[in-house]
């Protein structure tokens, strides 16, 4: 276990140095959730919810943060594993003395910073031009970090039990993209969730981002949003349990569908 | 039939791809300290056979010891004895090759030295190079130093020089050489073979999924003296005779022409000739 971990925080720093030096893709990484924050964000400013002071503009940069999440968890995996399996790094590391867990542990490690390097530049942007404020409230802090780390956790782990999805890293985009829009037009990213028909809230309600955006506007939003969400409140004990089974399934799934080659080659 | 003295053993090992018999039955040994060159055309199961003995794919019967060890259940710490060059990576792109190198011999208990290992594939003055800037010769070198960077008992070299240059061919061998030199078993695959007549002391050709000769280079190279093409030119023509005796036949035309025997020349089969041989009269035979 000792070794495992030991290769995994070396897996850790090795990702991190390959994505860094990697300008392009840093680039885009942290200002594609921008650009998307400022368009939408500015189209919606002067459209309140309910009888709140509160704007869409705000409501969806909670919803943002909470995409990001997905972006460089679930969608950054989903597509850049099939490449590492065009590439030969998987075989290599295969055939390498290295647990299986340390190539997950150098996963988890690499979205994680991803993660926070995106929040804050999204939260820099959230507050500069939609009003958002930083939480004053411990808990409000203790609730972001829980939910962030459940959040990045398992989705981290579906990106990799679901890198085993496409064919090639070609097609991967292609298939692990409209999954993350999908879910972000049914989660209360791109709409206000109390808008949209309730069997397309039921769907949302299976999967982890619409409890991730939920417990991002509980964060970010005042108090008194919790009575625009359909139960009354924030849910966050609901929150919880959704995202720790999530968690379980993910490490099941990604444990018993992840492979090293392309399908067919074994 | 876990002989000690073998590195790698091999018997009756089956794989099927769907409906195609990729192995039909691949018996091979291979001693510690040996080299054994795997030849063979394309798809005729040499990629199968050795991804087997690593570990990556899983037969469906016959035996396989690899140091010992059934590959389909090596652990970890088999893992660590082995050292695999596989046939065509371009991952690390944005690393150093020092970085690389340091990196992957994290993974190993006793790792070779970083300079030192560099240096040895020859790579020295581009160890603070990012990887994508090498060139294919120095980026297969790289591939070689991080098969070696756990100081491997055996290793796989699969077709390591395919689209070298000569210089880059040449400085290469010198490298597997010194490998040999310090008693690393290796089991290499190639399409060439100057490469394996140079480098091996056994090679196994395989074809259609079986191995169709294993005998040593220099047997090899015997049975190009076997047969000799003696040929000339006759009332217009190339007249041309398969021989085992052909100084004889020499003799025959010197009697029959009584002067210069026009456009006469005897050539004897290339390695290559053999090999073709080989391959081809299996595929004649299993038609």
């Amino acid at each position: 276990m000792k070794f495992a971990l030991n290769i995994g925080f070396s897996r850790i720093a090795i990702e991190l140095k390959q994505l860094l030096r990697d300008r392009e893709a840093t680039f885009w990484t942290l200002a594609f959730p921008i650009v998307l924050m400022v368009i939408f964000g500015s189209v919606f400013r002067n459209q309140t919810l309910g009888t709140l002071e509160i704007t869409f503009s705000q409501y969806f940069v909670a919803g943002m943060i909470a995409s990001g999440m997905l972006y460089t968890s679930f969608q950054n995996l989903a597509i850049s594993i099939p490449q590492e399996r065009d590439e030969g790094a998987l075989k290599r590391l295969q055939g390498l003395p290295m647990p299986k867990t340390s190539y997950f542990i150098g996963k988890i490690g690499l979205v994680f910073v991803t993660f926070v390097g995106q929040t804050i530049v999204l939260i820099i942007t959230g507050i500069l031009f939609f009003g958002i404020d930083l939480p004053t409230e411990p808990s409000a802090w203790w609730r972001f970090t829980w939910i962030s780390l459940l959040g990045l956790v398992s989705c981290t782990l579906l990106g990799i039990a679901f890198s085993s999805v496409p064919k090639s890293g070609k097609g991967a985009s292609a298939v692990a993209t409209p999954i993350v829009l999908v879910l972000q037009f049914t989660s209360g990213v791109f709409f206000f969730f109390g808008d949209l028909p309730s069997w397309m809230q039921n769907f949302a309600s299976l999967f982890p981002l619409k409890w991730l955006t939920q417990g991002m506007r509980s964060v970010f939003l005042p108090p008194e949003a919790a009575v625009l969400e359909i139960a009354g409140s924030f849910e966050s004990a609901r929150t919880a349990q959704v995202l720790l089974l999530w968690l379980v399934i993910a490490a099941v799934l990604a444990t018993v569908t992840f492979r090293w080659n392309r399908r067919g080659e074994n | 039939m876990t002989n000690s003295d073998l590195a790698i053993s091999a018997r009756a090992v089956k794989k099927s791809y769907g409906s195609t018999q990729a192995l039909i039955g691949i018996d091979l040994d291979l001693h510690h300290g040996e080299c054994l060159a795997l030849l063979g055309p394309n798809g005729a199961g040499k990629t199968t056979t050795t991804e087997i003995f690593e570990g990556y794919r899983k037969r469906d019967s016959g035996q396989v010891s690899v140091l010992g060890v059934d590959p389909s259940h090596g652990d970890l710490q088999w893992r660590s004895r082995l050292g695999v060059v596989l046939q065509s990576a371009h991952d690390l792109g944005e690393l150093k090759v020092s970085e690389a190198v340091a990196h992957f011999g994290s993974y190993f208990r006793d790792p070779a030295p970083t300079s030192k290992l560099i240096e040895s594939v020859g790579l020295i003055e581009k160890a603070d190079s990012r990887v994508r800037s090498l060139s294919g010769g120095q980026r297969r070198r790289l591939d070689v130093a991080l098969g070696l960077v756990g100081n491997p008992e055996l290793l796989f070299l699969d077709e390591p020089t395919t689209g070298f240059d000569p210089e880059a061919r040449r400085q290469f061998w010198e490298l597997i050489e010194s490998l040999k030199a310090r008693g690393v078993t290796i089991l290499l695959t190639t399409h060439y073979l100057d490469e394996a007549e140079l480098l091996a002391d056994r090679v196994a050709v395989i074809a259609g999924g079986i191995v169709v000769a294993d005998k040593s280079p220099a047997s090899m190279r015997a049975e190009t003296l076997r047969t000799a093409t003696v040929s000339w030119q006759e009332s217009g023509e190339t007249k041309s005779v398969e021989t085992n005796n052909p100084t004889q036949t020499v003799l025959e035309l010197m009697a029959r022409f009584d002067q210069e025997i026009p456009g006469l020349s005897i050539t004897r089969p290339t390695l290559e000739d053999v090999y073709l041989q080989l391959v081809g009269s299996h595929y004649l035979g299993v038609k």
